[in-house]
This record gives C-alpha cells, sequence and structure tokens, in this order.
C-alpha cells in the first residue's frame, strides 16, 4: 500500500524541488529586471548584455574549474596567481618580432603554441596542487594558498615585473575578436561549460568527484583512486586558470604578471552563489556559470546607475552571505 | 486508576514534507519503569523522542510532564525540565578528554569564571565511581574505542540527574558485559523513581527490562501493553503488523568447493596469522567481542589497510590486494560496518549511490551508459523492495534499513562472487532484518561465498554454515553449524584461560 502512494508521489511534478533548484536563475531574473527598470532600458540593450557575459568568462571558466575542486571539499586559492603564470608565458611566446621589448628575439612561433603553452604551465602548476593535496596530505587551503604565493613570484620573475606587450593579432583575437556576432571569450565559456557539464555528469569521472565529495571513505571503499582523482582535478582546476589567464591577456594585449589578482574569490563567489556547497557532494556547472552572471549582472547595472565602486563591493559581500544563508535554509 | 504518571504526551501529530510522520500518537509513561518504545525504522519512534527533547516541534497535541502541561522549544528546555536523551548516532568531540565531553556546555568554573580542569576531572571520577564505569577521565575521547564512547555517553546522560532518560538503540555497539552493566545501572536508576524511555530493536533485552511496552508503526500507535502481557511472538506481531515464520529464514544452498583460501594473514595486533577457507555457496560467519579484530581482517582481506603478511587464494589462483580496487576486481564486495561512516554518501542520490562501485562496468570508455544505470537501479529497487520516493532521492532521507539495502545493490551490481557483510542488520528494523537475513541466503544459494561479521548471536547461530571465533586478533576456533552454541562461542571468544575457568 504505501508503495503504490510512493509510486503516485513520484508521477507528479515535484514544484518544490524545482523552485529550490532553479531559485538562482529566478534571483539572476530579478537583477536584470531591477536594473532594466532602474537605467530605462540601457542595461538590456544587447550590446550591453553581450558586454556582461564578456566581462565574466574569465571568472565563470575558473570557476567551473572551481565546481569540481569545491564539490570535492576543496579550495583552490591559487587560480589567480596561474592566470598570471599562463598570461606571461603564452604572452612571450605570441610577441610580434617587432615588439620594443622582446622576451625571446628570433623565435617565431605559431600561436597555436603559445596557447598550449599557456595551457600546459595552468596545468603543471594544477598538477602540483593535487600531488601537495594527495601525496603529502595537505589541507588543500594551504597546498593552494602556497601555489597562490609562488606562483606570482614566478609570473614576476620570468616577466622582469613587466607587462609583456605587442601581441601577434590571431592571439589577441581569443579575448578580443568575434565570431558569429558574439565575442570569442563567450564561446570559449560556452565550450568549456558545456564540457565540464558532461564530464560531471555524464562520465565515470563526473561521478566519482560527487562520491569523494560525498563520503571519502565510502569512496575508498567502492574501489575509487582517490589520489589519481584529486590530482586529475586539482589539474583541470589549473588548466581553466590557464585558459583564462590567456583570455584575460588577449583581451588587454599583453601579458602583464598581475593578471588575476584576486579573481580566485570571484571565482569561488560564483561558485557558492551557484548553489556548490562547502560541506561537499553538491554542486552544479551551470549554477557556478549563473553566479558569475549574476556577479557580472551587479557590476555592470551599478556602473551604469552611478553607484560607486566602494559601496559595489559592500553589495557583493552582502550577496554572497545572503546566497549561503539562502543555501542553508533550502538544504534543511 | 491511581497511576501517577511522569509524562504524558496525547495525540502528537508531526507531518514533514510528503510525510506523516506523527499521527496522533500518545505515550504515557510511569516515575521509576522502564518504558520501551517497539516499531520497524520509520515507524516513528526517534521522532517522538525528537519532539519530547524539544528537536522538533509538534503539530498538533499536547504534552504533560511531571504535573504540568509544557511546550518544549529547543533541547536546553528538556533538559531543564528533567529529560535526556542518548542518541542512537553518537557524536563525541574527539579531541577532547573524557571529562570535556561530559561536561560540555556546563563546564564546573573556577573562582574567576574560568573552565576548572580539576574540577571537571573530579566531578567525572565521581559520576564514573558510583556507576562503576573504568574509563580514565582526562583520556582524549578519539582513543576511546566505540563500546566505551557509548558508555561516557550513557554518564553523560545520566549525569544531568534527569527524571526522564531516553535510551536510543544504547546496546547496538556495547558487548555483553557492558549490556549487563547497563541493565545494572538501568535498575539503580528505577529505584531512584527515573524512568526511562528505551528503544532497541533487541527482543530479549525487551523482555529483560521492560515494566510497559508501547507498539508504532506507519507513524501510528498501535497499543501499549504491561510487558508481562506480551511475549515475542505476539509483538513481532504487533510491530509487524504480520506473523512472522521464520527469524532466519537460511535456504538450503548446495555447497561447493573451496573459492577463498586465506593464510597467515597479518596486520597490526588485531589481525594475527589468520587462517580461514570459504566455499560456494557457503555463508562463513565470523564472532567474537568486540575488539576481536572481526572487522579489521575484512578490511585488511578487502585492501582497506595494506596486509603485512599473508596469502590469498581466489579459485585456486593467487591474488595479491593492496587497495580496494584490487578487491572488487578479484570479485569481492565489502559491506561496512559504519553505514554512515565508511558506507552512504549521504547528499548524493539512492542511484548514484548504488552504482558507484560498479562504476568501471557501466563506463567502459569513460562516459556512463545512463540507461543502463537506470535499468538495473530499477531492478535492484524492485528485487531489494527498497523503499523510497524516486531513485533521485537523496539516501540520507531514508531509514536505516533502506539505507542498507541500497548498499547491498552497491555490491550485487559488481557481480561480486565473495561478499563480506559487517554487521548486516544492525540498528534496523525486524522487518527489514528478516529480508536482509533472506537475500544472504538467497545469495549463497546462487553460488556466492558469504563472510558475515555479526556481534548478535542469534544472527551468527541462525545464518552462519560455519563459525571463526576470534579472540584478540587470532582465530581461536572454527565450529561447524551442527556443533555451534551459544556457550562454545563465548568459551572460544573469551579465549583459552577463560575457556578453563
Amino acid at each position: 500500500m504505501s508503495n503504490t502512494a510512493n509510486e503516485a508521489r513520484t508521477s507528479t511534478f515535484d514544484w518544490g524541488g524545482f523552485v529550490k533548484k532553479y531559485a538562482i536563475v529566478g534571483i539572476l531574473l530579478l537583477f536584470v529586471i531591477l536594473l532594466s527598470v532602474l537605467t530605462g532600458g540601457t542595461f538590456l540593450q544587447p550590446q550591453n548584455l553581450i558586454n556582461v557575459i564578456r566581462q565574466v568568462s574569465a571568472i565563470a571558466i575558473i570557476a567551473t574549474g572551481m565546481t569540481f575542486v569545491i564539490i570535492i571539499n576543496g579550495i583552490d586559492l591559487s587560480v589567480g596567481s596561474i592566470v598570471a603564470v599562463s598570461a606571461v608565458v603564452s604572452a612571450s611566446l605570441a610577441q610580434m618580432p617587432d615588439a620594443s621589448v622582446i622576451m625571446y628575439p628570433g623565435l617565431q612561433l605559431p600561436v597555436f603554441v603559445a596557447i598550449l603553452a599557456g595551457l600546459a604551465v595552468g596545468a603543471l602548476l594544477g598538477l602540483i596542487n593535487g600531488a601537495l593535496v594527495a601525496g603529502f596530505n595537505i589541507a588543500p587551503f594551504i597546498a593552494t594558498l602556497g601555489m597562490m604565493t609562488a606562483a606570482r613570484g614566478l609570473a614576476l620573475i620570468y616577466s622582469g615585473g613587466r607587462p609583456i606587450s605587442k601581441l601577434q593579432p590571431a592571439f589577441n583575437f581569443i579575448g578580443q575578436g568575434d565570431l558569429l556576432w558574439l565575442p570569442v571569450p563567450i564561446w570559449i565559456l560556452a565550450i568549456v561549460a558545456v564540457g565540464a557539464h558532461v564530464v560531471l555528469n555524464f562520465t565515470r569521472f563526473g561521478r566519482h568527484t560527487y562520491a569523494l565529495g560525498g563520503n571519502e571513505q565510502a569512496a575508498r571503499v567502492s574501489g575509487i583512486s582517490l589520489n589519481k582523482l584529486k590530482i586529475g582535478i586539482f589539474a583541470l582546476s589549473g588548466l581553466l586558470a590557464g585558459l583564462a589567464g590567456m583570455v584575460l591577456a588577449a583581451r588587454i594585449g599583453s601579458g602583464n604578471p598581475q593578471l588575476g589578482t584576486g579573481i580566485e574569490l570571484d571565482a569561488i563567489a560564483s561558485t557558492v552563489i551557484g548553489g556548490t556547497s562547502f560541506n561537499g557532494g553538491i554542486g552544479t556547472i551551470w549554477g557556478a556559470v549563473v553566479g558569475a552572471l549574476i556577479i557580472g549582472v551587479i557590476n555592470n547595472g551599478m556602473d551604469l546607475i552611478n553607484i560607486s565602486p566602494f559601496m559595489q563591493q559592500v553589495v557583493k559581500g552582502v550577496i554572497i552571505v545572503l546566497a549561503i544563508i539562502i543555501d542553508e535554509r533550502k538544504n534543511r | 486508576m491511581t497511576d501517577e504518571y511522569l509524562l504524558e504526551m496525547q495525540g502528537i501529530d508531526k507531518i514533514f514534507p510528503g510525510v506523516h510522520a506523527l499521527d496522533h500518537v500518545d505515550l504515557k509513561v510511569r516515575p521509576g519503569t522502564v518504558h520501551s518504545l517497539m516499531g520497524e525504522n520509520g515507524a516513528g519512534k526517534s521522532t517522538l523522542m525528537k519532539v519530547l527533547i524539544g528537536m522538533y516541534q509538534p503539530d498538533g497535541g499536547t504534552i504533560t510532564f511531571d504535573g504540568h502541561q509544557v511546550t518544549i522549544p529547543d533541547t536546553a528546555t528538556g533538559l531543564g525540565l528533567g529529560i535526556s536523551m542518548i542518541h542512537q548516532e553518537l557524536s563525541p568531540v574527539p579531541e577532547m578528554t573524557v571529562a570535556e565531553n561530559i561536561w560540555l556546555g556546563r563546564e564546573p568554573r573556577g573562582p574567576l569564571g574560568l573552565i576548572s580542569r580539576g574540577a571537571m576531572r573530579r566531578a567525572t571520577q565521581e559520576l564514573f565511581d558510583r556507576w562503576e564505569i573504568r574509563i580514565d577521565p582526562t583520556r582524549p575521547m578519539k582513543q576511546l574505542s566505540i563500546a566505551q564512547t557509548q558508555m561516557v555517553e550513557i554518564a553523560k546522560a545520566i549525569s544531568f540527574d534527569s527524571k526522564l532518560i531516553i535510551m536510543d538503540e544504547p546496546t547496538s555497539a556495547i558487548t555483553e558485559t557492558e549490556v549487563a552493566h547497563l541493565h545494572r545501572m538501568i535498575g539503580q536508576l528505577k529505584d531512584s523513581g527515573t524512568a526511562i524511555i528505551y528503544i532497541t530493536h533487541k527482543m530479549d533485552e525487551v523482555f529483560k527490562i521492560s515494566d510497559d511496552i508501547t507498539v508504532f508503526r506507519d507513524g501510528k500507535h498501535v497499543a501499549s501493553l504491561p510487558a508481562a502481557e506480551l511475549n515475542r511472538d505476539t509483538l513481532i506481531a504487533l510491530m509487524v503488523g504480520r506473523e512472522l515464520t521464520q527469524m532466519f529464514p537460511k535456504l538450503e544452498a548446495e555447497i561447493g568447493g573451496v573459492f577463498l583460501k586465506v593464510e597467515g594473514l597479518s596486520r597490526g595486533h588485531l589481525v594475527k596469522d589468520v587462517s580461514f577457507e570459504v566455499r560456494r555457496g557457503e555463508i562463513l560467519g565470523i564472532a567474537g567481542l568486540m575488539g576481536a579484530g572481526r572487522t579489521e581482517v575484512l578490511e585488511t582481506l578487502f585492501g582497506v589497510y595494506k596486509a603485512e603478511s599473508g596469502t590469498i587464494t581466489i579459485d585456486g589462483k593467487p591474488v595479491t590486494i593492496s587497495q580496494p580496487k584490487d578487491a572488487i576486481a578479484a570479485g569481492m564486495g565489502l559491506l561496512t560496518e559504519d553505514r554512515k561512516l565508511t558506507g552512504i554518501m549521504g547528499v548524493l542520490s539512492v542511484r548514484d549511490n548504488m552504482i558507484m562501485a560498479a562504476l568501471p562496468k557501466y563506463s567502459p570508455n569513460g562516459f556512463l551508459n545512463l540507461k543502463r544505470i537506470d535499468e538495473d537501479c530499477q531492478v535492484q529497487r524492485e528485487t531489494l523492495a527498497l523503499k523510497t520516493p524516486s531513485l533521485s532521492q537523496s539516501i540520507q532521507n531514508l531509514s536505516g534499513g533502506n539505507q542498507q539495502k541500497v548498499l547491498i545493490s552497491r555490491w550485487l551490481l559488481t557481480l561480486p562472487d565473495i561478499l563480506m557483510i559487517d554487521e548486516p542488520t544492525r540498528g534496523i528494523d525486524v522487518g527489514a532484518k528478516s529480508e536482509i537475513h533472506r537475500l544472504m541466503s538467497l545469495l549463497a544459494q546462487q553460488g556466492k561465498a558469504i563472510i558475515m561479521v555479526s556481534s548478535e548471536m542469534p544472527e551468527v547461530l541462525g545464518m552462519s554454515d560455519r563459525i571463526v571465533v576470534m579472540h584478540e586478533g587470532s582465530v581461536s576456533g572454527i565450529i561447524d553449524r551442527s556443533e555451534a552454541t551459544q556457550e562454545r562461542i563465548m568459551q572460544l571468544a573469551t579465549g583459552p584461560g577463560a575457556a578453563a575457568a
């Protein structure tokens, strides 16, 4: 008897669950509507909306990797510094031969080599994070805090503390170009987000990620190789930070060793606003992207209605904490 | 009647989203008595107790305690009234000492308002002396065994000098000796007028200590009777609403040749030179007292911890197992003892929990075959009569018995030849218990080799074809089903010295 009652319940649509799951999208829409009204429609101009997404694309790309890390109960503080290392390394390999200050005179490489180098160096630094966490059993907060400091130093040493400028147009295209009416960074974000969503939901690697976050001991007994998994996830986070670094460098046309300072906090905020749980085991890619969009919408909208940047920080802080409070309540 | 009740709960109603957890339930408890609550998991016992201590707010009904109608908005109010509880799930602070855990939140203070460690230690020692508990109050909690932790929790509940103490499965993790100790303590508490509400799944215990018994089923009050008017069969019938024909539905299984052979397995002081064999179709029980190394043998076999020495042979071929992955590849499955700690992944769905050990099978190229996963999980759900609104439900919302079924499914989906089950029915209600026993029997009949660790003597005797008895990390004897008696097992489990005495 109780069985048939259960069956009946599954067949009706679970409105409560639906509202809980997509509350974050509702909040994004609410901000969009509010700002549209406050700006008299300026905010809703397609060009402005595209601008908002482009501005947050690097944050969102990093937040995608951060989602994996936070699902397994980790944190990656080093992504901002990895952005800088990737930016200076790739920029140094993509300079025009006629640049006034040139790192490797006479070296002429195809742009894709520079891009691969940026990705590789990001993945490598992420891999080291993973090895520290898995091999030496160091808390992710500490391991990546060390990497955050060290990698920033490496970026400064490598570039001599100066931006590496005058990059090949093909490289700058990553950050400045348009493809089918949309800026290239938005395309990159779309590919990364869809790819990460597929990995998290439709592959063994994704299930293992949730399992590790849900209960590490149980995951181990279930035959999951935890060390490999942790290293893989931190390497992925590093790889995506490397990618974001190049998007940012290409956007301004130079590899600046100060690039990405503080971006880890925006990425963590996006992930958390998007519903990824700091207790592990829960999180979605689309949530992180929506979280990044909310941050972008707030920044842009407050610019449009002339709220001071100082006030903007206060508002952002309040929203991050509110997001957590909502999350705590809905998980009860 | 002139019976004066200490506690009267009347018409208590509690509704959770989608579940009528308590449907106008009554409970009356007399002072100086033990009142047992019986019912399958999910019957509403724990929910009612959480209402009583102030963890949940009822949606209807009244509570009269010690002559006054009361509302209990939080646990502090409950404690203030004189109601304390020993929870089923122990929650000590592992880094703190025994004494600090007992006085947590109400630490004795010295002249400057600072916590006085000396006073705390003395108070604990007095408490332990009075109740004959032999644990050093200054030891860190994390060094204690589960049984010792349980005794500390019991002492803590008593230390509030409550008029009513609720004990939720207090004996699920302690040995016979400690159970006897607890029962003596309950006797003394009764004499001093304290009432005890007792929740257990162990039948013998219920009749040994109860004055009154109240039975719940599906959130409803079924009956309240003096224990003397009930017997085991009538009580079980009230609980499940049906007569159980057989406690241990052991089926005839064809026992094949030796399938798993373990020789000289050793690790640390809890696994010392352990050797045994298991045949296809056989259920091998491993008995022993708490801390005899039974769980550790399974964990070492499975590669959770690496063996220091020993050989493992499966179907005539030697295998090397250095991590659980190797064991799974060799056709083994391990259902661990502690569901919450090493079993379920709480926030994950029932479906994800089921497939976790069999993932390689469902993703040969890395991508999940979602259709096959869903089909196989549905089959498991039906064959095991799993009660869950859907496979996407978080496993933490299921009852203990249903969680255990999901974990059994987790291993069945790997199609193991050897299934090791540690405490298959701990903290599970009678109905689900016999379902799980039946399932184990069926699996043996299908030719699987089963190793079962159990602390419940009837389970060991009822289910095992042969019984390995362990004492302090070593095998002290292997007994055939036909020769196995409770006394024989206890003799071997208490070691050679005790057997002579």
